[in-house]
């Protein structure tokens, strides 16, 4: 099956490098040894967990001790949250966006129902832009944290992290960026760029490793209290038995992700272009979701007007096993649209039809001409059902 | 992930009867495109007016919708009006196989779309006498200000398809499916509809029961080939009175005593909402009076004390 499928959902999850499975075979078979144990049985996994930090350490520009690692981005996300509001007594406030993930979302919720804290979200223009201004405005001395997305997953816009940390450390507050959807997509640079970053989070399957394994990056010096408490791992940071086989294949994943940066922003870029191109000149009624000038590379967001998300992917995937996501009410197991199209304040008419294609470096060009073929003809057969569609003509 | 049956599929896939008719004798069209779902749907009679001759949809929605409003369309053709009229969104969902109960107000919402082609017709036809729909009249009422849902439709849905639960209603009609404001209203509704259907059971459980005890006085009469003796007669009047009688008058917030028997001649005295209500008690008196000579004996009659 796999060979047919069109796979253009890479902001859900990424296929498995094949690089990255060999890196990690070892340590499922043979060398199962439990890394914090003391004969030399135990020297291959602990070995390759240092080689792991090494990796993702030079892929984000930190230091190794700098690099924690977690089952997943959600659980980095938790643990930046949680302890910011344990680590900063007095200040009682945390800034983010309306757009952000919903682990950063609902972790606020119940830190706010349990914690007593209170949080402010930044909001964000029609292209999903947010205002500097406002960020000022609102980070205060009561300021405990400030977490911004890096890029956004359904969008694609990318955020100004390097302002927003300038911003909350000016007053004294920590900040945190999910850059889940960033890496292995655009250059993170903690060492330079971003030294104003305290804590930032990402997730394996994001760039070609697998489920289950994520990193959380907290600069050194940067007051943490431990989210998962227990055993010494992790430099006491993060108990539980290091996951051995998945750190391995997420070091391989990240040392893979700084070669092929530059090809995801060339290659794979001008796919993505051609794709958007191509889409708008052959269906009538449709735009661009997000903020054209600061987007990841591999992401294009399309409202089709007058249809409907579900309906259309679909017919994609009956026509041409193409996968992609939509926003609409139907897709996301709820009866409303996205939270991020609605806080763009989308004209309804594109609310529900609202499709984001996200590539990887594995997506072909052949692919992309595949795509452009199928989707117009869908697009105009669903319009002709609706009672809409023939509005504009 | 999807989870369609084939049916659905393929009514996906190849609707059938989409589109708009030119000369349609009513057209009904619901939802909105705010919502995420909308359909027309255009219905044309035969010469008679007897029979649904044509009927086409357009939908704006997602994959059941669209299945949904292409199933109406089959299930509608060479219908009788008075047939139609009476199609449910069960009989939309069954035709399709099944559809996921989170899909479940697509179903509906094709069910609406013919009630309002009907209620377009009978507006622009009053001539051609068409039977009413299943909606509870005089209940238009907005419960759910997000979806714009109505107090009929959901009492509507909720006895079609007996549903227990605020989430059901909210997977049937999408009210309480936004800022979840209405939801506390909707368990009302329930509570009340629910309490409703309990006493509807128990008058059928009630009636089942006089059936067989008139059915067994009826052989004993035979048995004995003569008529009930004055204690069999005294014991019939008893039991019609509290397993029928009673639970009607309860159902609408009234009740009554069997004062006395005299031969033929029953005294009842009305209790509750029936005592206070002086359009009501000669009704009442007529009805206990026909069900009595219905049940016992053609004889009696009744008569109301203070
Ligand atoms: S009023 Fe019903 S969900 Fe908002």
């Amino acid at each position: 099956m796999s060979n047919s499928v069109i796979y253009l959902d890479n902001n859900a999850t990424t296929a498995v490098a094949p690089e990255v499975f060999e890196a990690m075979k070892p340590f499922l078979t043979t060398e199962y040894a439990n890394a914090s144990s003391i004969y030399p049985f135990a020297s291959e996994p602990l070995h390759a967990i240092a080689k792991a930090r090494g990796q993702m350490a030079s892929l984000l520009g930190c230091t190794p001790e700098e690099v924690i690692f977690t089952s997943c981005g959600s659980e980095s996300d938790n643990a930046a949250l949680r302890s910011a509001v344990k680590t900063q007594t007095g200040r009682r406030r945390i800034l983010t966006t309306a757009v952000e993930h919903p682990a950063i979302l609902n972790t606020c919720r119940d830190l706010v129902k349990y914690a007593g804290i209170h949080v402010d979200y930044l909001s964000v223009d029609k292209f999903g832009r947010i205002d500097l201004d406002e960020a000022k405005a609102l980070i205060s001395e009561d300021t405990a944290l400030v977490s911004v997305m890096f890029a956004n997953n359904e969008i694609g816009n990318l955020y100004p992290i390097r302002e927003l940390s300038r911003l909350a450390h000016a007053k004294g507050a920590l900040f945190h960026t999910d850059a889940v959807q960033a890496i292995g997509k655009v250059k993170i640079d903690l060492a330079n760029d971003l030294k104003d970053v305290d804590f930032l989070s990402l997730s394996g399957h994001k760039f070609h490793a697998p489920k289950g394994i994520g990193v959380l990056f907290k600069r050194r010096f940067a007051p943490f209290a431990p989210y998962l408490t227990g055993g010494h791992q992790e430099h006491q940071l993060r108990a539980g038995t290091e996951n051995v086989a998945y750190i391995a294949g997420l070091g391989k994943a990240a040392e893979l992700a700084a070669i092929n940066l530059e090809e995801e922003n060339t290659r794979v870029k001008a796919l993505r272009d051609k794709l958007q191109d191509g889409l708008l000149a052959t269906c009538p009624d449709a735009a661009v979701n997000g903020d054209l000038e600061h987007r990841l590379p591999n992401t294009v967001n399309i409202g089709f007007k007058y249809i409907e998300g579900e309906a259309i992917l679909l017919r994609l995937w009956d026509r041409a096993h193409i996968c992609a996501s939509s926003g609409s009410a139907c897709t996301t197991g709820s009866l409303e649209p996205s939270h991020v199209l609605r806080a763009l304040g989308l004209d309804y008419k594109s609310l529900h039809g609202s499709i984001r294609f996200s590539l990887s470096h594995y997506n072909t060009e052949d692919e992309i001409d595949r795509v452009l073929e199928v989707v117009p003809p869908v697009i105009r057969n669903l319009r002709d059902l609706s009672p809409f569609g023939r509005i504009t003509g | 992930m999807w989870d369609y049956t084939d049916k659905v599929k393929d009514h996906f896939q190849n609707p059938r009867n989409v589109g708009l008719l030119e000369d349609a004798d009513g057209i009904g069209e619901v939802g909105n495109i705010i919502c995420g779902d909308a359909m027309k749907l255009s219905v044309k009679l035969t010469e008679d007016k007897k029979r649904i001759a044509d009927a086409r949809f357009q939908t704006f929605g997602c994959a059941s919708a669209i299945a949904s409003a292409s199933a109406l369309t089959e299930l509608l053709k060479g219908k009788t009006v008075e047939e139609a009229a009476k199609l449910t969104n069960q009989d939309i969902a069954n035709y399709l196989g099944s559809l996921p109960e989170a899909k479940m107000h697509c179903s509906v919402m094709g069910m609406e779309a013919f009630q309002a082609a009907l209620s377009d017709i009978r507006k622009k036809h009053p001539e051609y006498q068409l039977p009413g729909t299943n909606e509870p009249e005089g209940m238009d009422r907005v419960v759910c200000q997000c979806f714009n849902v109505t107090e009929g439709k959901i009492r509507e849905v909720i006895r079609l398809n007996h549903l227990k639960t605020v989430e059901q209603v909210t997977a049937y009609t999408k009210a309480g499916g936004g800022c979840g404001g209405c939801r506390d209203e909707i368990q009302q509704i329930l509570d009340n509809e629910l309490a409703h259907e309990h006493l509807d059971n128990e008058a059928k459980a009630a009636q089942a029961q006089v059936a067989t005890l008139a059915k067994s006085a009826a052989e004993t009469v035979k048995e004995n080939a003569g008529p009930l003796t004055p204690f069999q007669k005294m014991r019939l009047i008893q039991q019609v009175f509290d397993a029928e009688i009673r639970p009607g008058l309860k159902a609408d917030g009234g009740d009554a005593e069997l004062v006395d028997v005299n031969g033929d001649k029953v005294l009842v005295k009305l209790q509750g909402r029936c005592a206070t209500c002086a359009i009501a008690d000669k009704t009442i008196e007529h009805w206990i009076e026909a069900k009595l000579r219905e049940q016992v004996s053609p004889a009696i009659t009744v008569t109301q004390v203070q």
